[in-house]
């Protein structure tokens, strides 16, 4: 089958990609951009381990054709960190325990940084409306919620020290 | 201590939420082939021809593969080696992989599949246990009585006294239905021949090594000519610890081509791999004085085993086993079979044959309570088996904290003041439970370590830790630096580890029955002491301290005495190197031989056991059966909280599986109509049906770590992984049954269930929801087995004493003339009241 050829941005990197155009978005990220911190559980939108970032909104990539991204801005997990520097919702995940065997984490440490962009302070209620959508069979997802209530504190931690450092 | 009781982040933590970590699927190598399996559409049936020639003719087709090309059988265990890596002869189960074909791409390699032509003779589809105990034939496998797998009977002491002796005989039958794993992360491997020639495997496995045999075996290659990478696993949960008919064909499929080849199961194809939770119906006889104390049980169970063996055999075991080692059972009689079907394979799920009786036990416990009027808390409390006993079937126990677990959960959810009081609708249950720290006789009867560990050490300052565990989201890898770092005063930062590779590490048997943390903990501690001698040593001439006085802590060596006299932990290894030569060390474990000598006493022994408790907080909706979970208590014994963050998480982890169990999961199947062939087909083969709890079920849980240090564990340690599981589902019919007067006997307790006995109650005054009764079996010649009180020492009066104990065997105090006195430590039976 022919390939189809796109531009987007991806991981705040122009780039083109090429691929069978019946390809998921999902598909293109792990096998034709070799981004395989993309997971993949189902095939069919349930269980959320394929969340990527499509113009900063959480979508399942395994629900997406890669055709649709073309000209947008996807962020992956190996677009969160800030070079070396991990996101503070990576750091609090990593320390709180709110990732054990790591395969649903990128997902959901994807759809948890929207949620902030969005709501920089969410609730424990908010928190888990906004990640139900993500199954973990892992934790219990109880380490998850303080993980990201954690990163909140971090993320304004850290504002209020670059604010210092700019005075 | 340096790291050990520190909540830390776990050695692989960085690479779990960055993406970075490698699962089986995340590998790719240049020219690397693909491969679909073609799956039975027929529950069972004999495979009469397979027509090839279309898929093999197909552009981008490399190569096809039927059951003639690997005819070799294998198995988890050696008494069931009856999988074949695609079927050979006949099909058992849909799903069942009958051919498979490797092309350039996945697509390509299904459009493949799709041009095989198979013809099929359908034959008669068994499919239930109850049904399969009447047919003898057709017979699912070739093996066994008819379609009975396995069944096992065994007497401990004499029940029939022991239930003379009751005022009360209560009698029960339970239903569990299967339910499977669900891990995330669906099967995958890669296979490649690497450039010297010799066979290398990733795969997400649990067990490494039991798929190196298995390859062995089938491919007919000499083991140290595979190599076998477990790749991280993406949760297993047990479901990743059998050889699986992929990995044997991409193998297979690599030394024909000459290309690395790849497979990843859809989750369709998850589901028909299964291994998970046995459905079990389970009959209850239990004695008890007017007080509540246990005179004797009777447990008979009866396993859905699916079509094949896979861990079947110690499953089956394992409905009985540990029924002992929880409350004080004087007598004990166990009958357990296991039935073929054509379903896919029953196995190993978390807690692996124990959750079932478990959830038995502790409801029964709940209805004698209620009967008796007694507060079931105190009714199990009053009953704990003691510390370093035996118990009737031999089970060796060392610590046992479960009373102080019991008074942790029964505080902080003010059971006493809340339990009946909540109002209709509204109520409290409680459940306990114990799990063994590891097997304590492997899957293959040797002598040989359990696990081993291998240290290098150089004057970089640099360790290594190289182990054949296997990572599957537990913590195994930060378990073991976290061993290694606690001896030799680093941090676990400090140390590189290289696990799960056959190549690479010595033999770990795997992340299964909760051993890893003992085992490889153990070895991991005697390799590090090994060489923090050596290196003190050489420090202790450096200083001119005694070796006994000198500590090892913050990355330096230094006098206990004298804090100033020391070295950095660098410095120190370069004068182990300079006086010694090249620093390397290991270490092995291997578990303290068992009690129990009988026949089938192979399943169950332990080096220690964790014990749990929990209570649980429902509210049912009286109109819809509908229930809401907000709060569980759950404490749990772990002897040692070695990484209280990842503690905590097995613990939380295991109370969400439990509670997906205990509401709403259940691997079903159903029949289709006459003129769609009749065939058992899965109802739910994905995650659209198969539904499991999200953030919006999952309630708040407080959870209480009871510290008790056990000698057989590392710094005292014992497991988490599985053992928390085990209460929630009994605590949870215990609750509805405190809340609105129902009793559901059947997991999953389902909103349909609870309406259903509802509206009995309604109707008759008494509402139960359950299995009828337990169906005629022809249980085998009983081996009789006398209990440690009666002065018993481990083998059946009624059996061949067996080969296996030729070994020099510790000896057991079991005589009951050398009875020590009440609290005095060592081995001493516990001394149940005497029943006849």
């Amino acid at each position: 089958m022919s390939k189809v050829s796109i531009a987007l941005t991806i991981n705040d990197e122009a780039t083109e990609v090429s691929f069978a155009p019946h390809k998921t978005l999902l598909e293109v990220l792990r096998e034709d951009a070799n981004l395989t911190g993309t997971k993949h559980g189902c095939e069919l939108g349930e269980c959320g381990a394929c969340a990527v970032l499509v113009d900063g909104k959480p979508v399942l990539s395994c629900l997406y054709l890669g055709l649709e991204a073309a000209g947008r801005a996807v962020t992956t997990i190996e677009g969160m960190a800030d070079g070396p520097v991990l996101h503070p919702l990576q750091d609090a995940f990593a320390d709180l325990g709110a990732a054990q065997c790591g395969y649903c984490t990128p997902g959901i440490l994807l759809t948890a940084k929207a949620l902030l962009t969005e709501r920089p302070n969410p609730t424990r209620a908010e928190i888990r409306e906004a990640l139900a959508g993500n199954l973990c069979r892992c934790t219990g997802y109880l380490q998850i919620f303080e993980a990201v209530e954690d990163a909140i504190v971090r993320i304004a931690a850290g504002a209020a020290k670059n604010e210092a450092s700019a005075q | 201590m340096n790291v050990v009781g520190k909540p830390r982040r776990r050695v692989d933590g960085r690479a779990k939420v960055t993406g970075q970590t490698r699962f089986a699927d995340d590998i790719s190598f240049p020219r690397m082939l693909h491969c679909r399996l073609l799956r039975s559409p027929l529950p069972h049936a004999n495979i009469l021809a397979i027509d090839t020639s279309a898929a093999a003719a197909h552009p981008g087709v490399r190569l096809v593969l039927t059951g003639q090309d690997m005819p070799t059988s294998y198995g988890i265990l050696p008494v069931s080696q009856d999988e074949h890596a695609l079927c050979t002869d006949k099909v058992r189960f849909v799903g069942d992989p009958v051919a498979a074909v490797i092309a350039l791409d996945e697509d390509v390699a299904q459009e493949g599949v799709e041009l095989l032509r198979v013809s099929y003779e359908a034959l008669r589809t068994i499919s239930d246990p109850e049904e399969a105990l009447g047919i003898e034939e057709p017979k699912i496998q070739a093996y066994g009585k008819g379609n009975l797998h396995k069944a096992v009977s065994m007497e401990f002491g004499d029940v029939e006294a022991g239930m003379a002796a009751a005022d009360h005989v209560f009698e029960d039958t339970f239903f569990f239905q299967g339910n499977t794993h669900l891990a995330i992360e669906q099967h995958a491997t890669v296979a490649m021949i690497d450039p010297d020639g010799k066979l290398v495997v990733h795969s997400s496995t649990q067990t490494p090594h039991y798929l190196h045999r298995a390859l062995s075996k089938v491919l007919n290659l000499p083991a140290a000519h595979i190599r076998v990478i477990a790749a991280p696993n993406g949760g297993g949960f047990g479901g990743k610890s059998d050889p699986f008919n992929h990995e044997i064909v991409v193998a297979k499929a690599a030394l024909v081509t000459g290309r690395p080849v790849k497979i990843c199961l859809n989750r369709e194809e998850v589901f028909y791999c299964h291994r998970g939770r046995h459905p079990v119906l389970m009959s209850f006889k239990t004695g008890v004085k007017s007080d509540g104390t246990i005179t004797g049980v009777h447990l008979r169970t009866l396993l859905d085993g699916g079509a094949y063996g896979s861990y079947g055999v110690a499953s089956t075991l394992y409905t009985g086993a540990l029924q002992t080692v929880t409350y004080q059972i004087p007598t004990y009689r166990f009958d357990g079979a296991r039935m073929f079907t054509n379903k896919p394979p029953c196995g190993p799920k978390r807690g692996h044959g124990t959750p079932q009786p478990r959830f038995g036990q502790e409801v029964q416990l709940d209805k004698i309570a209620v009967q008796l009027g007694l507060d079931p808390a105190d009714l199990r409390m009053k009953q704990v088996v003691e510390p370093n006993s035996i118990t009737a079937n031999f089970m060796r126990i060392g610590t046992i904290g479960l009373k102080e677990c019991i008074q942790k959960v029964v505080d902080g959810s003010k059971w006493r003041e809340r339990r009946g009081k909540l109002g209709y609708g509204r109520g409290l249950g409680i459940a306990c439970s114990s799990y063994l720290c590891g097997a304590g006789l492997p899957i293959y009867w040797n002598e040989l370590p359990h696990s081993g560990v291998q240290l290098r050490l150089d004057r970089s300052g640099g360790v290594t830790a190289f182990c054949g565990a296997t990572e599957i989201g537990q913590g195994s890898d930060d378990m073991l630096a976290l061993c290694v770092a606690e001896v030799l005063g680093i941090d676990p930062f400090d140390i590189r580890v290289v696990t799960g590779d056959t190549d690479l590490g010595p033999v770990d048997l795997g992340s299964y029955s909760s051993r890893v943390t003992l085992m490889m903990g153990n070895a991991a501690i005697q390799a590090a002491e090994r060489a923090r001698d050596l290196i003190a040593i050489s420090v202790s001439k450096k200083l001119n301290v005694p070796r006994g006085r000198l500590v090892f802590s913050e990355r330096r060596v230094f006098d206990a005495e004298d804090p100033g006299a020391s070295v950095s932990f660098r410095d120190a290894v370069v004068l182990g190197e300079a006086e010694h030569g090249t620093l390397g060390t290991v270490g092995s474990y291997k578990p303290p031989p068992s009690a129990a000598k009988y026949k089938s006493g192979g399943v169950g022994p332990s080096p220690a056991y964790s014990y749990t408790a929990c209570v649980l907080e429902v509210e049912v909706d009286p109109a819809t059966g509908w229930m809401e979970i907000p709060t569980i208590w759950i404490a749990h014994d772990i002897g040692t909280s070695l990484n209280p963050t990842l503690v905590r998480g097995q613990v939380e982890g295991s109370v969400y599986m439990g509670l997906g169990e205990a509401l709403m999961e259940e691997q079903d199947f159903r029949r289709l109509p006459p003129k769609r062939s009749g065939a058992l087909v899965h109802k739910m083969p994905s995650m659209l049906e198969y539904k499991s709890p999200t953030t919006l079920e999952m309630p708040d849980v407080i959870t209480y770590l009871i510290e008790n240090p056990d000698g057989a564990g590392p710094f005292g340690a014992k497991e988490v992984g599985q053992g928390p599981l085990l209460p929630i589902m009994p605590a949870l019919a215990n609750a509805v049954f405190d809340a609105v007067g129902v009793r559901v006997d059947e997991i999953p307790v389902t909103p349909e269930k609870v309406l259903a006995a509802m509206e009995l109650k309604r109707r008759t005054g008494t509402g139960r929801v359950g299995p009828g009764k337990f169906p005629e079996v022809q249980w085998p010649e009983r081996a009789r087995v006398p209990t440690p009180w009666e002065g018993g020492d481990g083998n059946a009066t009624n059996e061949a004493p067996r080969k296996r104990d030729q070994r020099p065997q510790t000896p057991i105090a079991v005589d009951p003339s050398m009875e020590a006195p009440p609290g005095q430590a060592g081995l001493r039976p516990h001394t149940p009241e005497v029943v006849r």
